[in-house]
């Protein structure tokens, strides 16, 4: 029994975990090819400047002697997602919207937010250093410990108040981008550009609000997912830049300009993951007595190490059987 | 005064001209429509109107305002309404979401128009919830016409709004064409099928080389035996 909540643990909650950022961070790179049509390399360090941002202002609010029931990094986030998403509209009118008036190429574009994402990475390091900081200097990271009430069964389930609130506020952010696309105007406005631009256009939409709509959505989103992601683990200056490629992956997964499918796309990788570097060993061993042979003492598919390449097999296997994305996405 | 004026307008594509100098004008009541050769520009004089392309010399005035090179989100409020020939719909979007954004500039209440336009195509009340990209041909047409109309405008462009229609369809978008008409809104289309449209046009232009070549009520053009020689096939 505790061999199977030791799967739980290393499974479940962290595939939750895991899916849920990548969700989070491929629905802004998803949005933003959608109604810009092209790959935001720089999505990662938006999200790490989103933690950043919410860091500062934890510690301003730890200096002025604020503390709450909740983790403080968690509190400021409704301080922290206006800055992000005004840096990320700043981002944009300094280097993405001259290109854009230009009429220059989405490949033109990649390569200005690999330009972003290498001044982003800089001007954290400036300012944030380059040693891992921690939300938790100052107050204790609560953890939850489940018991199931079941024979057999003293290892709890364990999960932290960070990951419970990163749930939860993906949970709330889902179902806002849904309510957005579907029942308001400007939501309306935004897939209709993702639809046809030519014929949004030509229906009067403004082009500027939906693009800026965009960036005020994906760095919104950036900022929670960075700061929830740092909140589970520590704050380093390529925090995000890390999961980058995974995020990517989990995007084109869903079909490139699908909302749904890059929330899908997240969770797929997401457990993927975890599936593959879990030791699966660990759930034989209660049926070594039965099995006639001996179990390995390492069962997993992948070593921890390499849990990367995960996600470019499950890129691989998409594109070659379904190359638009489980959802059928804008082609590129 | 005319709705819509053309003086003398010169455009075309990255500096390859398409129109050497056309001059169209036609009323508010009027169904105008632009036949001619392929290539002779006249779908470019539509995108042109529509400040979809540069115009390098000349004019166009709407309504007595001065609408050179506008652009197309700020022609829709002016009551100027577009129907490309293709693409003409959003695919992932129901029918209603499709009206929905051709209302997009309204900031009133547009369940009247939307009422209306339901009672003028029949098929689509029944498929509100359907998404345009599952519709036939003749029904995407209906959609992108009622998309159109959804801004109130007081002259619709169409490109061509027979194109890959069965006969049967095509003599009911063209009897859609004049009851919107006859609802008090301005028509100027180019169209392929010249007979059947001059048929039932106000004004009738034949365009070639993007310049005019005649001008006058579809019922003169059809009798004039030169055009009728030269562009519709004797």
């Amino acid at each position: 029994m505790n061999d199977f909540i030791f799967f739980i643990n290393k499974v479940l909650v962290v595939g939750t975990v895991q899916g849920s950022i990548y969700a989070l961070g491929a629905v802004g790179v998803t949005l933003i090819f959608g109604i810009l049509r092209f790959a935001h390399f720089a999505h990662g360090d938006m999200m790490t400047m989103g933690a950043f941002i919410a860091y500062a202002l934890a510690t301003i609010a730890a200096a002025l002697g604020i503390q709450t029931f909740w983790p403080t990094g968690f509190i400021v986030l409704p301080l922290a997602i206006p800055i992000t998403f005004a840096a990320a509209l700043v981002i944009d009118r300094a280097f993405y919207r001259p290109l854009r008036e230009r009429g220059a190429k989405p490949v033109t574009l990649l390569i200005a937010s690999i330009g972003v994402t290498l001044m982003l990475q800089g001007l954290i390091r400036l300012f944030g250093g380059v040693q891992p900081l921690s939300f938790f200097e100052n107050e204790t990271k609560e953890l939850f410990r489940v018991t199931l009430p079941l024979e057999g069964a003293n290892r709890p389930i364990t999960f932290s108040e960070p990951q419970l609130l990163l749930i939860a506020a993906t949970v709330i952010s889902v179902v806002a981008l849904h309510l957005f696309l579907t029942r308001s105007r400007l939501g309306k406005g935004m897939r209709a550009m993702a639809d046809n631009p030519d014929l949004a256009r030509v229906s009067g939409i403004n082009t500027d609000q939906v693009i800026r709509a965009t960036w005020i959505i994906a760095g919104s989103l950036a900022c929670i997912a960075g700061t929830m992601l740092a909140l589970d683990v520590s704050l380093k200056a390529d925090l995000a830049f890390n999961i980058l490629l995974a995020i990517f992956a989990a995007a084109i997964v869903g079909g490139l300009g699908h909302a749904y499918g890059a929330i899908a796309g997240g969770f797929l990788v997401g457990f993927s993951e975890t599936l593959a570097v879990f030791n699966w060993a660990i759930l034989l061993r209660p049926f070594k007595d039965a099995i006639p042979w001996e179990v390995p003492a390492d069962l997993s598919i992948v070593p921890t190490e390499y849990k990367l390449t995960v996600a470019f097999v499950i890129l691989v296997l998409v594109l070659l059987f379904r190359p638009t994305g489980i959802f059928r996405g804008a082609s590129t | 005064m005319s709705l819509i004026e053309l003086t003398n307008v010169h455009a075309g594509y990255g500096g390859v001209p398409i129109l050497n100098g056309v001059d169209l004008s036609i009323d508010p009541s009027d169904i105008g429509v632009i036949v001619g050769p392929n290539g002779a520009g006249k779908s470019t004089m539509l995108k042109a109107i529509f400040g979809l392309l540069e115009i390098s010399e000349g004019t166009v005035t709407f309504a007595g305002a001065d609408i050179t090179d506008a652009e197309p989100d700020a022609l829709v409020p002016k009551g100027l309404s577009y129907v490309p020939q293709e693409f003409n719909v959003f695919t992932s979007m129901t029918v209603e979401e499709n009206l929905e954004m051709g209302a997009y500039i309204r900031r009133d209440d547009f369940s009247s128009t939307m009422a209306s336009i339901y009672d003028m195509f029949p098929p689509l009340a029944e498929r509100r919830r359907q998404k345009a990209g599952e519709l036939s041909g003749g029904q995407r047409q209906m959609v992108a016409m009622g998309r159109a109309l959804m801004s109130k405008p007081i002259l619709l462009l169409l490109d061509e709004p027979s194109a890959g229609l069965s006969p049967r369809y095509m003599q009911e978008v063209f009897d859609q064409i004049m009851r919107v008409n006859r609802a008090g809104v301005g028509i100027l289309m180019v169209e392929q099928n010249a007979r059947q449209a001059l048929g039932f046009a106000t004004r009738g232009f034949v365009l070639a080389n993007g310049m005019n070549r005649f001008t006058g009520t579809g019922q003169e053009l059809l009798e004039d035996p030169e055009v009728a020689q030269a562009f519709l096939g004797g």
